[in-house]
């Protein structure tokens, strides 16, 4: 295939074949970006929660008096217990995809001016690491006699646990056992750390950084019950965990937002994620199918235009296969141009949204990967003019027009 | 001439009924992509009070102590009891209101009526002047009601209308967390987009059912919604008036430049005397804000919804320039007829009018198309999981701006494709035929 005359052509068309070039130019940046963040979201709701989501059911109270709360908790927890199908029962102050309830910031030295560390504070009763499933990844649990009643926010309790991976970074090379984690006006002492617990509100760069207390169910701690459920029976648990509370505390509201299974809570959590990566969807099949259109509206056009010409080329011996491979190279030709332009402006596009959004930097793959996508399309989009080309009768060239 | 210039632009149009509709397609999904992004924008950043936000403060204090200090740090983004009361009872401003948000368990005297939680705003009397709350019924309390710790309520409209069938139910008597209030008053519809003066509970959060005196709502401990930011030793949440936590939002009202300059420099001075006194330990740091600098502070309007308007226009742009090389192959392909257009007397002005006309009515079918797609695309935006979902709704000027955009964008992708057009010479294309 000689590309000299197809390039002596399109010189002929320089603004039109140009116009395209930027078009795909364009597409390619918006394209690369659009997948880039496509996958991010997706990378964001796939985050692990460290417990077994479809099992866990979680009731979520409003209005808890905090007079009668060791009492209310009493009764919640034996009624919830007696529920055909629940195998544990634990008070807790949040679970994963839930509603945050206690975010501190906390130092490692007592003389230390500045709260560098901020995490999650889980307080939970006896039975929370049993029921919630977590593995213990060193140390111990919590000896009964740690627990604690809640005071400040926190619970009067010697001992603290943290998330494995999480504690790692906070004490790099060092075991964290016998450690002292300072928060609010208390010294916990770690005495283990846990395998693995994500936080309420995981974002990108915060998903693991919780911490675990030994609270006494009651004032302050007895609003958010996790169930642990045989498999299957979910959705049942649920329905008469709600009837119960209405019968056993019919002074507290139940919150409808916030009582769901964990994976129905975590359904929630990422909707606008979802919806938000479904709209990226939608721009980018919108896109590719106004390039590809618009390839075909310019192909068609310059079909017909040069129907005599193509006539001519078949009357002195062009095949239909070399028509047919005139229009695609051709094709191959300006997408190749807007490509090498589309990387460029994908990498500047890249920039900005990595100073307005807080992006990290394009992996290099998405370019190939935009870059086949539309040769591939435009490919596709050429094939029908192309066809209609090589379709063109050599006696074209002996008509007059 | 106009309508010569339709008549020819139609006829042109209906000969490549394929390429007109893919470039009227182009500008449409281009407007629609645009108009439905630029519109949640529009709504989401709009000023609440047109005409008065600029007129309302929000005052910052650091009332932090050295803990952590580090030297031009922002002030917290809420105000202590103390700070507040102390604000609030000085009365420099021209109005002032101290609040927060809360829940309270409603026990309406209907037996047809289940209890149930309405959100709730802890306030001061103020607070209706200053936001120009409308009121159907009834008047606002007082401050003196407020002194006195007075067991006054007024609710929403809707609140109205689902306990007392919307009729004046001043006077009457609402049960909350087992105490009586006494009904002073019912607003008038009311929702505040942004929902500016709290930004805790969610940025666009509906208004809330009930307004109760702060005083009263602190004296009978009823629960609150909201941020709590402490320090120090004593964070008891039992004695929230005295623990060193900010959980109030402080508004003022403040008529001139020249008073809030003044009322700046009284905040200077209040902080050093509270330094002074040894309550503050930090030098001053002080901010006062208004409406729109507080919600730019705040980065109310989310992210995505940036980045969905910047994607649309990206969208847009592609489309244009897809219709600019759609229309510049369409028209040089007309040279020979504009040729003849130009032999027999056209101006090269005539021509261009000629062929923008034909672009404008690509814009314009593009618009109408595009306006139809932007009223799918807001309807698939109410369906999404987000508190400002409801808000998504067409207005007029959006409506205006989507065919100006429409119109103005086709003319300018016309506008290069006709002047390339009418740079034919006649007499050279007359002879090639």
């Amino acid at each position: 295939m000689q590309i000299r005359p197809i390039l002596a052509a399109l010189r002929r068309h320089r603004v039109a074949a140009f116009l395209i070039g930027m078009e795909i130019a364009l597409a390619c940046a918006i394209l690369c970006n659009a997948l880039f963040l496509i996958s991010a979201r997706i990378d964001t709701m796939q985050v692990s929660s460290g417990v077994d989501e479809d099992r866990l059911v979680v009731v979520s109270l409003d209005g808890v008096d905090d007079n009668a709360a060791a009492d209310l908790a009493a009764r919640l927890r034996s009624g919830l217990a007696g529920i055909a199908g629940v195998q544990s029962v634990a008070v807790t102050n949040a679970v994963p995809f839930g509603q945050q309830a206690g975010e501190a910031g906390f130092r490692l030295r007592a003389d230390d001016p500045h709260y560098d560390n901020q995490g999650h504070f889980y307080v939970g009763g006896p039975a929370l690491p049993s029921t919630l499933g977590l593995q213990l990844a060193e140390g111990r649990w919590f000896t009964p006699d740690e627990f604690g009643p809640i005071s400040e926010f926190l619970p009067r309790s010697p001992s603290i646990m943290l998330d494995s991976e999480y504690a790692r970074t906070l004490w790099p090379g060092e075991s964290p056992l016998g450690k002292t984690v300072y928060a609010i006006d208390k010294a916990f002492r770690v005495v283990g750390t846990y395998r693995s617990l994500l936080r309420p509100n995981p974002n990108p760069g915060h998903t693991h950084n919780t911490l675990l207390l030994a609270g006494i169910p009651g004032k302050g701690l007895a609003s958010v019950y996790v169930l642990r459920t045989a498999p299957g029976k979910a959705d049942q648990v649920l329905q008469a965990a709600r009837a119960l509370v209405a019968r056993v505390a019919p002074a507290v509201v139940v919150n409808q937002d916030y009582t769901d299974t964990i994976s129905g809570l975590r359904r929630s959590y990422f909707a606008a994620d979802r919806a938000m990566a479904g709209m990226l969807v939608g721009v980018i099949a919108a896109l590719l199918l106004v390039t590809a259109l618009g390839i075909v509206g310019l192909a068609s056009f310059w079909v017909q235009q040069r129907r005599k010409q193509i006539g001519v080329r078949r009357a002195l011996g062009a095949t239909r296969g070399d028509i047919l491979r005139y229009f695609q190279t051709e094709n191959f030709l300006i997408v190749s141009f807007g490509i090498a332009l589309g990387m460029v402006l994908a990498f500047g596009l890249n920039l900005v949204l990595m100073s307005r959004y807080e992006l990290p930097r394009l992996p290099l793959f998405y370019l190939p990967a935009g870059a086949l996508l539309l040769w591939v399309l435009g490919q596709l989009a050429v094939l029908a003019p192309a066809l209609r080309a090589a379709a063109v009768p050599p006696v074209v060239a002996t008509r007059s027009v | 001439m106009f309508g010569y210039y339709l008549d020819l632009a139609l006829r042109s149009l209906r000969r490549n009924k394929a390429l007109t509709a893919l470039m009227v397609l182009a500008i449409a999904l281009g407007i629609g992509a645009c108009m439905t992004t630029l519109t949640v924008l529009h709504v989401l950043s709009g000023d609440p009070l047109p005409g008065k936000s600029a007129q309302l403060y929000y005052p910052q204090l650091d009332p932090r102590d050295m803990d952590g200090y580090q030297p031009g740090e922002d002030p917290p983004v809420q105000v202590t009891w103390t700070d507040g009361m102390n604000l609030l009872r000085a009365g420099r401003a021209d109005r002032q209101a101290l609040m927060t948000g809360g829940a309270v368990p409603l026990q309406p005297a209907q037996s047809s009526i289940e209890p149930f939680f309405e959100n709730a705003r802890y306030t001061s009397a103020d607070f209706f002047p200053m936001f120009e709350v409308p009121i159907l019924y009834g008047r606002p309390w007082t401050a003196a009601d407020d002194e006195a710790h007075a067991r006054v309520a007024l609710i929403s409209r809707k609140l109205n209308d689902k306990l007392f069938q919307g009729r004046d139910s001043t006077g009457e008597t609402l049960r909350m967390n087992d105490v009586a209030f006494r009904i002073v008053g019912v607003l008038d519809s009311w929702r505040m987009t942004p929902h500016f003066y709290d930004l805790n509970n969610g940025s666009y959060a509906e208004d809330e059912g009930v307004y109760l005196p702060l005083t009263t709502a602190y004296e009978l401990k009823l629960g609150r919604n909201g941020s709590t930011d402490c320090w120090g030793k004593g964070s008891d949440p039992d004695h929230m008036d005295t623990a060193p936590c900010v959980w109030l939002q402080y508004w003022v009202q403040l008529d001139t430049p020249a008073k809030a300059a003044a009322y700046k420099q009284f905040l200077i001075h209040y902080s050093q005397e509270q330094k002074a006194l040894g309550r503050f330990q930090r030098p001053p740091n002080v901010r006062l804000p208004d409406v729109m600098g507080w919600l730019d502070y705040n980065k109310v309007v989310p992210g995505d919804v940036r980045l969905q308007a910047w994607l649309a226009l990206g969208f847009l742009l592609v489309c244009l320039v897809n219709t600019v090389g759609l229309m510049l192959a369409k028209f040089l392909r007309r040279s020979a007829e504009l040729g003849v257009r130009r032999a027999l007397g056209a101006s090269r002005r005539e021509v261009f009018m000629q062929l923008l006309v034909e672009s404008g009515v690509i814009g314009l079918t593009g618009g109408i198309a595009g306006l139809l797609l932007s009223l799918v695309g807001l309807w698939l935006v109410r369906k999404q999981p987000s508190d400002y979902a409801a808000l998504a709704h067409l207005d007029l000027p959006m409506l205006l701006a989507t065919f100006l955009l429409a119109v103005g964008a086709s003319l300018l992708a016309g506008l290069l494709p006709a002047w390339r057009a009418c740079q034919v010479t006649p007499a050279l294309q007359l002879k090639s035929n």
